[in-house]
């Protein structure tokens, strides 16, 4: 339900954008997922696409793709990239929902598969952001 | 566009007042005076919140006893309730394993947490800020504007001197600053009034030195019972 809380965001974020643009209604709305965020998509999707716009006229006809990034982390200390799958297996239950709510906490559960410095950088694939938003100008508005 | 940002005004909605407690250095007592003041306020009949953001070195939780286990999950995160008051840290998440984390990441997880947690109907929600002028103390500054800073410092010249940047800093940045609480008081040297003095801030107090609260911590009764407690006790009562 941790899903929520984010979609929410998501929702006033995009209304916050749409005024701030002059629409007075979105079109589409493309919503990029970290897969460091682990979040479930479906619940997501559900909660952004499905219940909360309906309480937001300006949402309620939007088109709303939501994408999957993958994670991609890059160590500091000896420079070797590697993919989440790569060193998911660190990732016990608890762990994992660890870094569902707060993806950081990557750095105390996993490491370099390499040199095993917990030092790595999160290149991509962390967290959740409003990709793009197209809408419909408010009548007088360019 | 974070989305993130956007939602942390609609977390903290309920919340009526935040106090940072803040200081220049480590090992001055943030974490036992935050706590410590959590639990004093809410003896008073306060709805208490108390947010531990030393990310590197959380330890509110041994002050309180409190297990380390994973936040309700409920339209976001749940505090834990111990001994009365709404609890987070984030050692909940990562047990007593390190989290090294760098600026930006733990800037990242200060967003992440105040986006996502409920905190609720709060009277007070209690801060206890990592040591010094970093990303967490500048968080704060840039997203919970309407804070109040508690300092604290000890007599310790080199604390003082630490003290002094970070009352500089936010008088410089228009932060609301309580005053300075004295902690670790041993005889009767004056630096700390005189450094409350000298920033234009108010002197709250001292709480006194006290070799027992090492036997209370983990138990939040002894804690306030303490001699160390009962100083803070009266500093809680003052704080509105």
């Amino acid at each position: 339900m941790h899903e929520w809380a984010l979609a929410e965001g998501v929702v006033v974020t995009a209304l916050e954008e749409a005024d701030r643009l002059g629409f007075e209604r979105i079109d589409a709305l493309r919503v990029t997922i970290g897969e460091l965020q682990q979040i479930s998509k479906d619940v997501f999707e559900f909660a952004v696409a499905e219940v909360l716009p309906k309480s937001h006229p300006k949402l309620a006809r939007a088109a709303i793709a939501l994408e999957i990034e993958p994670a991609g982390f890059r160590c500091r200390r000896c420079a070797r990239e590697f993919s989440l799958a790569d060193v998911a297996g660190a990732l016990g239950d608890d762990e994992g929902e660890a870094v569902h709510f707060v993806p950081e906490l990557a750095h105390a559960f996993l490491a370099c598969p390499d040199c095993e410095s917990p030092d790595f950088e999160v290149v991509r694939g962390r967290g959740v952001w409003i990709a793009e938003i197209r809408g419909t100008p408010a009548a007088g508005e360019d | 566009m974070d989305p993130r940002l956007a939602v942390i005004g609609r977390r903290l909605a309920g919340v009526a007042r935040i106090v940072a407690v803040t200081g220049g250095k480590g090992g001055i007592g943030k974490s036992l005076v935050a706590t410590t003041l959590s639990l004093a306020m809410q003896r008073e009949g306060r709805r208490v919140g108390l947010l531990d953001l030393d990310f590197t070195g959380p330890c509110d939780h041994v002050f309180l006893g409190a297990a380390c286990r994973l936040p309700e999950e409920k339209f976001g995160i749940v505090p834990a309730e111990e001994a009365g008051v709404r609890f987070l840290s984030l050692a909940f998440f990562t047990g007593s394993r390190p989290a090294a984390l760098r600026g930006g990441e733990l800037s990242d997880a200060v967003v992440e947490l105040l986006a996502i947690t409920q905190w609720g109907d709060v009277d007070v929600l209690v801060i206890d800020t990592p040591p010094g002028l970093g990303d967490a103390l500048l968080d704060v500054l840039r997203l919970l504007p309407a804070t109040r800073f508690l300092a604290l410092s000890t007599p310790s010249r080199v604390v003082v001197e630490t003290v002094r940047r970070t009352l500089a800093l936010l008088a410089g940045v228009g932060a609301a600053t309580l005053g300075v609480l004295e902690n670790m008081r041993r005889g009767d040297d004056p630096a700390v009034e005189r450094l409350a003095v000298e920033a234009g801030v108010r002197y709250l107090g001292a709480v006194p030195f006290d070799p027992g609260v090492e036997d209370a911590i983990g138990d939040p009764r002894a804690l306030l019972d303490s001699e160390a407690g009962r100083a803070v006790r009266a500093v809680a009562s003052g704080i509105s």
